[in-house]
């Protein structure tokens, strides 16, 4: 007993030979993940270098006004990115609306609720959905979603909420709104599955507590298993943001690539992704060009803000998840 | 798109499997006119031995590695400006190859077959977003006994920089002196109105997709997928429909300095058989090569390419060929190629 308790001199050999045996194949594994993990830092600086660099005349000519003017006129040298940021925006933000709420939906039911039966094959069915490329996403968007859209859905939002200034105008089909429904119906994957092992981690002590002192099923998910996974949620989400921000190929076959700020959401808009995928292999001119690594710019920026911002958030949310776990 | 997927493949099938010593010329440039030039290289292949690798990354992409020097020729829908005339070291040449034409096409179920007519100002006031109803007079006067709805115009345009929108662009800007100081002429210009499509599909899906709509895209294209399409007036005051022949002609009718460098627009072309929306397409080369084997295979290649048997391969996929006096400039203009300084022999 005492034994291996107390490192006899002879342990204390044997561990420091096989420390000593070993430890220049230790350096040469730590240097290589060193490497590794030096590597993501140093592409995402070169990125940003690349990216400056390339945009200097448009920065030089235009500087913050970039940001804020709405005109894009490749022959007169004009470029202002507004109405594209606002459109990246907007779309990835009616995405989140309409599909976390969606995604969080399933995930609750597919873990708390639903028989072992149906819980493997919808997950799979979900999962699937994310492995299906973008362009099939747009095709479908383009030769069936859109032309539901037009014909029920559109009018049936003019009638019932025309009076708000979103839902006003001439219906076109592409549009704000219907890149907005594919990007939903794109990011609802990446929401649901993470989400569903983030409640899937959830400790089964936490659901047996609640359940014990005698919460109903939907009470132990509304104030045990939720707020325990607040964190991870909120990961989920921005995961689905990100890829909301930068998806372009169905994007771009959907929103009707207009340079233009309507406060209707039936019109058409564009997004940064999109005018980079459309002008980018025809900018003959060297300011066009330089506008639109700018815009390359401008997006990179954006994504780094907003995935700054949901860090900050999910670091005080789990330090409020924590406070929570101590109250109980 | 999976044309040019297929060519890359291609490309990247024969640039593995050639033999190193083979010497091959490269090329980069238009999307528009790659199925001929693809066919044209390989018909010239098995004739002569001479490899030609062609990619279709557009006008601009050629225009930058022709600048660049990384290919040995490019290609063009839009001539170069001054500015990237002067970015080029030594000197450039434009040689037209084929014809193209850019045809206005439509959804208006209520219509069936009828072919539209249509006039320049028209087209222009359309696409700024003045008339923006079927039934607006003017599209009335211009269509007698055409029962046309009182629907909106939906205004469908090219959302990527495209040669397509550059010769449609010219058109308009000659047609309309307000399109002309308003939007101008160029690959991607501001459109004042309208919904974008990607390329000549996205377009013409976009148009499928919405009644009422209105779009332009290559007659090739339009022929290729059996879209209708509008008969345009032209400067000697007659409706011109779209076709290889009305396309040449306009091209027949463009009058050439005595030492052209080919740059020439034929958009609204005189003549009483002239389509109105017509454009040379160009082949960028240099007068004179520095490796002397390159300027002959090139030369080889350009003299060939002008031989009615090269042309008619043209009108097999619906490019509109060269006129007579075109071909009899080009041929002259080839002979004063050189290849090291040395005319060609």
């Amino acid at each position: 007993m005492a034994t291996s308790v107390t490192p006899t001199s002879s342990d204390r050999v044997a561990r420091s030979r096989t420390l000593s045996g070993t430890s220049r194949r230790d350096q040469l594994f730590r240097t290589v993940l060193t490497a590794c993990t030096l590597s993501i830092p140093i592409l995402l600086v070169m990125l940003l270098i690349v990216l400056i660099q390339g945009a200097r005349p448009a920065i030089a000519k235009f500087g913050f006004h970039f940001i804020v003017d709405s005109v894009w006129d490749p022959i007169a040298g004009q470029f202002g990115a507004f109405p594209l940021i606002l459109g990246t925006l907007i779309t990835s933000l009616l995405a989140l609306i309409v599909a976390v709420p969606l995604s969080l939906g399933v995930a609750i039911y597919l873990t708390e609720f639903a028989p072992p039966v149906i819980r493997k094959p919808v997950s799979m069915v979900i999962e699937l959905l994310a492995a299906i490329p973008s362009v099939v996403y747009g095709l479908w968007g383009v030769f069936v979603l859109v032309p539901m859209l037009r014909a029920t859905v559109f009018p049936l939002l003019r009638n019932l909420l025309g009076f708000l200034p979103f839902f006003r105008g001439v219906i076109y089909g592409p549009s704000v709104l219907s890149a907005s429904v594919i990007l939903a119906i794109m990011v609802m994957p990446f929401i649901m599955s993470v989400s569903r092992e983030v409640l899937l981690a959830v400790p089964n002590s936490q659901r047996e507590a609640a359940l014990a002192l005698g919460a109903t099923r939907w009470e132990a998910v509304r104030t045990a298993i939720l707020p325990y996974a607040r964190s991870g949620i909120l990961g989920a989400v921005i995961l689905g943001l990100g890829r909301a921000l930068g998806e372009t190929m169905a994007v771009t076959m959907l929103i009707g690539n207009r340079h233009e700020i309507v406060a209707s959401l039936f019109a058409p808009g564009y997004t940064m992704a999109a005018v980079i995928a459309n002008e980018f292999a025809e900018a003959q001119d060297r300011m066009h060009f330089a506008a639109m690594t700018y815009v390359a710019l401008a997006l990179f920026l954006v994504t780094v803000t907003i995935n700054a911002c949901a860090r900050l958030l999910i670091w005080r949310v789990s330090r409020g998840a924590d406070a929570g776990g101590r109250e109980l | 798109m999976v044309r040019k997927i297929a060519a890359v493949a291609a490309m990247a099938f024969v640039v593995g499997a050639a033999p190193v010593t083979a010497q091959a010329l490269n090329g980069a440039g238009a999307t528009f006119p790659d199925p001929i030039y693809e066919k044209w290289f390989d018909a010239y292949a098995k004739k002569t031995g001479v490899k030609i690798n062609y990619q279709a990354v557009g006008s601009g992409a050629g225009i930058t590695q022709f600048t660049n020097g990384t290919v040995d020729f490019g290609a063009t829908d839009g001539p170069m400006n001054g500015d990237q005339m002067n970015a080029v070291q030594g000197d450039v040449l434009h040689i037209p190859t084929v014809i193209g034409a850019v045809v206005l096409t439509w959804n208006m179920p209520a219509l069936g077959a009828t072919q539209l007519k249509l006039d320049g100002p028209t087209i222009a006031d359309i696409y700024l977003g003045k008339i923006t109803k079927w039934n607006h007079p003017r599209l009335v006067a211009l269509n007698p006994g055409v029962k046309l709805p009182g629907d909106d115009i939906i205004v469908v345009h090219r959302a990527d920089g495209s040669g397509t929108s550059y010769i449609f662009a010219d058109f308009l800007a000659k047609v309309s002196p307000e399109w002309k100081s308003k939007v101008g002429v160029g690959n991607s210009p501001n459109w004042p109105t309208g919904l974008g499509g990607s390329k000549n599909d996205g377009v013409t899906q976009q148009v499928k997709q919405s009644p009422g709509s209105i779009g332009y895209v290559e007659l090739i294209y339009a022929i290729a997928n059996k879209l209708p399409f509008a008969l345009v007036k032209n400067k000697a005051g007659s409706f011109a429909n779209p076709s290889l022949e009305s396309a040449t002609a306009a091209a027949g009718s463009a009058t050439f300095a005595a030492n052209t460098d080919f740059r020439v627009s034929i958009t609204d072309a005189p003549g009483a058989e002239s389509y109105p929306i017509s454009s040379f397409t160009w082949l960028l080369v240099r007068p004179n090569t520095k490796d002397a084997t390159k300027a002959k295979q090139m030369k080889g290649f350009l003299e060939w390419m002008i031989t009615p048997a090269a042309q008619e391969m043209g009108k097999a996929l619906a490019y509109a060929p060269l006129p007579k006096p075109v071909v009899a400039l080009v041929a002259a203009r080839l002979k004063t190629l050189k290849g090291a300084g040395k005319p060609i022999m």
